[in-house]
């Protein structure tokens, strides 16, 4: 979101800046760039672009404050670039505006002359199965969320009474919510991790976490880093079952590096006999974790009562094919699991915004060519919207700089039509203002920020989230 | 690196286009984006002083660096730590280079060495692995920024910074999917 608005802040005040190492301060002092914008006579030409960014909550972001795990702090550095693209003389933040439901994309698009949508995968793929709406099931999404202190997953309450969590699924949103739940309370107190959070962590009695996928080893879907802290967590140790490995060392030859060393941390880690202090640290451990491999969930299975989940019905797989082919076949035989707590981390799905923006429905995604959403001129789309629910934060980065770059394209090319006057965010807040919407601007945003930092501080945390919308507007009105 | 989460947010983005002939830069704002600030939010790591030895100020050392376009930037720095320090304190227009500001938690400072300075710099440690591990086009020579630790040694060097990922493939080996 921020990242796409960074390029086009940046990047058309002089397009030809992405050319020099300028930077645009020098510029003031050069002369005028030419460029050349058809066979024909040079053209001195500046342009620049008003970047206004419009989100539901009042607090901006995103992923970054309510998906980056409590204990990934440096992985938040990236909000310092966003603030001072937000702090930008031509870029500002409009909060608490509900795009689909206080203004409409139609009205956004008569008063921009081009929108771009970034607004991510809000909703989850579901498991399917019965026993789904049972207490005691959720999805990672929620999960992290409740933790991460998203106001819509406030009252999650999760139920962490159990000794045996089973999480479906296994790429780092999986690995996220395993280490959250085994964590020493100790590190996660100095954590911006939600303190309702904290507090029911600090009361659970969850020992045992299985990170269950459908493939084998070879098809995990994290990274190295989430694995290595997984195996480096204090008052933990991994328990997993040697035969699930057999054959993984020797394909380790014919692997690619990451996949290569990822794999070889794994089977150090689920099949490694470990040395006398590793294995005196690993008895000493009270928490255990592991995947399970081949398996895919059929039905939860209800406890007595029928109101809560009890275990976990599993299928078990083989797989077929090889590379990139691999995939998972049901072998008939099926394994159940006890459990108390299950959450299915297998995907998250963009949801339509505005029945004017084209969707498809299968891929969950906006159509779109590189980020031109197909069939309307002046719409663009960046992000998980544009390209699907995976990648890191330098995928999606990388992303957003290709759809502000093709939109620039388009304005240089005469394609999307910037001749006319539009009223910008001017035109917006009189819309809102009709209808009683008033937006938060990122200097209110920066209230929030420090009332959240300065609770924080009290209890050696580095903020306290706000966990309620009202109490932020409130915050941001004062 | 894990970007997961609940979120509902909604990131709109809007733009309005002006073309103007005059020189406005004056009056435009001079704040430049730089993917480096110093934390405004308390309690993030921040590994500066991944280098031992910081230069002395009295000492430059040059590095020509090969952007992504293919042009040569050529810079020098008085002070700093890591060639992501340089860039960040030279302001070098790369874009996107160093998000995670040297913590190592992402591989957009991502940059290719020669055979010889390679070989020069010390061992590589598995979190610095790690995160190579996601770089697009590694090679056998390349290194993450942060942890390329200037001195006098590394005077004159060449440093190419590779093109990124424009299409995210989802083979099981080019990397994460989350």
């Amino acid at each position: 979101g921020f990242y796409t608005a960074q390029h086009l802040v940046k990047r058309a005040s002089n397009p030809e800046a992405s050319r020099t190492n300028v930077s645009e301060e020098s510029l003031c002092t050069w002369q005028p760039w030419l460029a050349r914008t058809a066979p024909g006579p040079y053209q001195i030409k500046f342009i620049y672009v008003q970047v206004d960014i419009y989100e539901r909550l009042p607090v901006p972001f995103g992923l970054v404050r309510f998906g980056v795990a409590p204990d990934h702090p440096e992985v938040k550095n990236v909000i310092n670039t966003f603030t001072q693209t937000a702090q930008h003389a031509r870029c500002s933040f409009h909060g608490n505006v509900r795009v689909g439901k206080d203004v409409t994309v139609e009205e956004l698009q008569e008063a921009y002359h081009a929108v771009v949508l970034s607004y991510g995968a809000e909703g989850n793929r579901t498991m399917g199965v019965p026993g789904e709406d049972l207490a005691g099931v959720y999805s990672a999404k929620d999960f992290v969320g409740w933790y991460n202190g998203l106001p819509r997953n406030s009252e999650l309450r999760p139920d962490l009474s159990c000794e045996t969590a089973v999480i479906l699924g296994q790429g780092n949103v999986a690995l996220d919510v395993a280490r959250i739940l085994l964590s020493p309370v100790d590190i996660l107190k100095k954590t911006d991790i939600t303190q309702h959070a904290l507090d029911a962590l600090a009361e659970s009695s969850v020992r045992r976490v299985l990170i269950v996928g459908r493939r084998g080893p070879l098809q995990v879907a994290c990274t190295i880093k989430e694995l290595r802290e997984m195996v480096n967590l204090p008052g933990t140790r991994p328990e997993m079952e040697a035969s699930e490995f057999e054959g993984i060392a020797e394909t380790l030859k014919s692997l690619a590096r990451p996949r290569k060393r990822l794999t070889e941390l794994l089977l150090k880690a689920a099949i490694e006999t470990p040395g006398e202090e590793e294995l005196e640290r690993r008895n000493r451990a009270e928490r255990a974790w592991g995947f399970r491999f081949l398996r895919k969930p059929l039905e939860v299975l209800p406890s007595t009562d029928l109101i809560r989940a009890a275990g976990i019905r599993l299928a078990v797989n083989r797989l077929e094919g090889d590379g990139e082919g691999v995939r998972a076949v049901a072998t008939g035989e099926v394994e159940d699991v006890e459990c108390g707590l299950v959450i299915s981390s297998i995907g998250y799905k963009s949801l339509l915004i505005d029945p004017a923006v084209p969707f498809d429905a299968r891929k969950a995604i906006i159509p779109n060519t590189m980020g031109r959403v197909q069939q309307t001129a002046g719409l663009y789309c960046s992000g998980w919207v544009k390209r699907g629910p995976t990648g890191v934060i330098a995928t999606t980065m990388n992303d957003s700089f290709d759809t502000a770059r093709t939109l620039l394209q388009d304005i240089g090319k005469g394609t999307l039509d910037v001749s006319t006057v539009k009223p910008g965010s001017q035109g917006v807040s009189t819309l809102l203002e009709k209808r009683g919407v008033k937006p938060v601007s990122f200097s209110d945003w920066e209230k929030i920020d420090s009332e959240e930092t300065r609770r924080g501080e009290i209890k050696g945390k580095p903020r306290e989230k706000m966990l309620d919308v009202g109490e932020m507007l409130q915050v941001a009105r004062a | 690196m894990s970007v997961a989460s609940a979120s509902i947010q909604f990131f709109t983005r809007l733009l309005r286009y002006r073309t103007k002939c005059a020189v406005p830069f004056h009056a435009a704002s001079r704040i430049l984006i730089s993917p480096y600030l110093p934390q405004v939010f308390g309690g993030n790591k921040v590994l500066l002083g991944t280098c031992a030895q910081p230069l002395r100020s009295e000492e430059k050392v040059t590095v020509y660096f090969i952007n992504r376009d293919g042009r040569k930037i050529t810079t020098s720095s008085a002070k700093g730590d890591s060639l992501l320090d340089l860039v960040v304190e030279q302001n070098l227009d790369i874009e996107g280079f160093g998000a995670c500001e040297g913590t190592l938690a992402c591989s957009t400072c991502h940059v290719i060495l020669d055979q010889k300075v390679y070989n020069q710099l010390g061992p590589i440690t598995d979190e610095e692995n790690d995160m190579l591990d996601l770089a697009f086009g590694l090679t056998d020579t390349s290194r993450l920024g942060c942890q390329v630790c200037l001195s006098r040694d590394l005077e004159g060097i060449t440093v190419r910074v590779p093109d990124r990922v424009n299409d995210m493939r989802r083979s099981d080996d080019a990397g994460p999917t989350l």
